[in-house]
């Protein structure tokens, strides 16, 4: 918006910009169906923490190793996170206008996402393998 | 990124407080943004007290007695005076609204006008909607047909019609796109919510044979996926229709045309 005063251009070539992305779709139902999932898995995360409360590294991992818990809490992470990043690209394509740091911003979102993602991945796989 | 505060030239001061009218009983006050692209001066709110025994009950009658009684200088855009061509559309007490279809007696206290949020001021209450119209010309707000035309008029059952009630009543006033935050900080790519309900009124209607093409120039993160379901826009229409909804109803649209 920033450089609007010294360009001649009709407000219909304007409006039309670089046209149609023809994306975006995709996005808004991968978040629709990354919120419905973390429903059921929220609640599976808050029951965990609640079973293995007091019961300190070794609960954790005695649970995680019966795979129904892996798995359930494997989806919790990757869905939440999916979801995060989504969400978080959203916003900064809300608020950063500017060329140089919406694209830093972007960048830095993908990065941030995948290393918490995998970075839990790795915990909940070693956990529940027992090394 | 998003600026926080105005530049420092753009800040709304104190303005001119009017002298009440002599002999006038049952006062109300207005407190009125004022912008003079002629000078360097800021913007500014004069105060104004208008006599409510010799004016009409809305607040457009308010204004133009100011007009007409105290300052000429004072601009605003209305036409008909009873809601029908959206030309007097402002922001009134805190919501965009039209003045013609507001009565003074529905404000608590003095009432303020701005003018519609955050569009270039082109003096006191007139907004610049050059970029409003391009929107509502983009989404092509006429009948696509490929078919040869009947040879009378092309027909669409009760049913089909029916679909059409609480989107072709759209006067284009501007009061719903201008109070959408995500208009506010993209309105250079967003749609807004008044050219997407006009959008989708196209969509929907069964005479219609580019739902496909129509879908395709909307299919983008920010033509239509910026709306956000902030509701501002169905909050302060002043005909009481709902964009939010008919923006919802697109994209649930672009979903069923994938699955």
């Amino acid at each position: 918006m920033a450089e609007l005063h010294n360009r001649i251009e009709t407000p219909l070539k304007r409006v039309r910009g670089l046209g149609s992305a023809r994306s975006g779709t995709e996005h808004f139902w991968r978040q629709r169906l990354t919120a419905i999932a973390q429903i059921p898995l929220t609640i599976a995360f808050v029951v965990l923490v609640l079973k293995t409360l007091g019961g300190g590294y070794d609960a954790l991992a005695a649970t995680l190793a019966n795979p129904l818990w892996a798995v359930l809490m494997l989806l919790f992470v990757v869905t939440g996170v999916m979801h995060m990043r989504i969400g978080m690209q959203v916003i900064i394509e809300d608020y950063a206008h500017e060329e140089g740091p919406k694209f830093a911003w972007l960048i830095l979102n993908n990065f941030f996402a995948i290393l918490v993602g995998l970075a839990c991945v790795v915990a909940i796989l070693k956990l529940s393998f027992g090394a | 990124m998003a600026q926080i505060a105005l530049p420092k030239n753009s800040r709304v001061v104190e303005g001119k407080a009017w002298p009440k009218p002599a002999g006038a009983t049952r006062l109300t006050e207005f407190k009125i943004y004022r912008y003079d692209p002629d000078g360097e001066s800021n913007p500014r709110t004069d105060t104004y007290w208008v006599d409510r025994d010799d004016c009409g009950p809305m607040i457009l009658d308010g204004i133009i007695w100011i007009k007409n009684k105290i300052d000429p200088t004072l601009t605003f855009r209305r036409s008909c005076r009873e809601g029908i061509c959206g030309s007097c559309a402002m922001n009134i007490d805190g919501l965009n609204t039209l003045a013609c279809t507001k009565a003074m007696d529905d404000v608590k206290g003095a009432i303020k006008i701005y003018p519609l949020p955050h569009m270039p001021v082109v003096k006191d209450l007139v907004p610049d909607l050059t970029r409003f119209y391009a929107q509502h010309a983009f989404i092509e707000p006429w009948l696509h047909t490929e078919t040869p035309s009947p040879e009378k008029e092309w027909k669409q059952s009760p049913e089909d019609r029916l679909k059409l009630d609480g989107l072709y009543e759209c006067i284009l006033c501007a009061c719903c796109s201008t109070s959408c935050p995500s208009y506010w900080w993209n309105g250079d790519r967003y749609l807004g919510p008044a050219a997407l309900l006009q959008a989708y009124r196209w969509l929907i209607d069964s005479r219609d044979e580019a739902t496909g093409e129509r879908l395709d120039a909307l299919e983008d993160p920010f033509r239509l996926y910026r709306c956000h379901t902030i509701m501002n826009c169905a909050q302060v229409c002043p005909k009481g229709l709902n964009p939010a909804k008919a923006i919802a109803e697109i994209k649930k649209m672009m979903v069923m045309r994938q699955v």
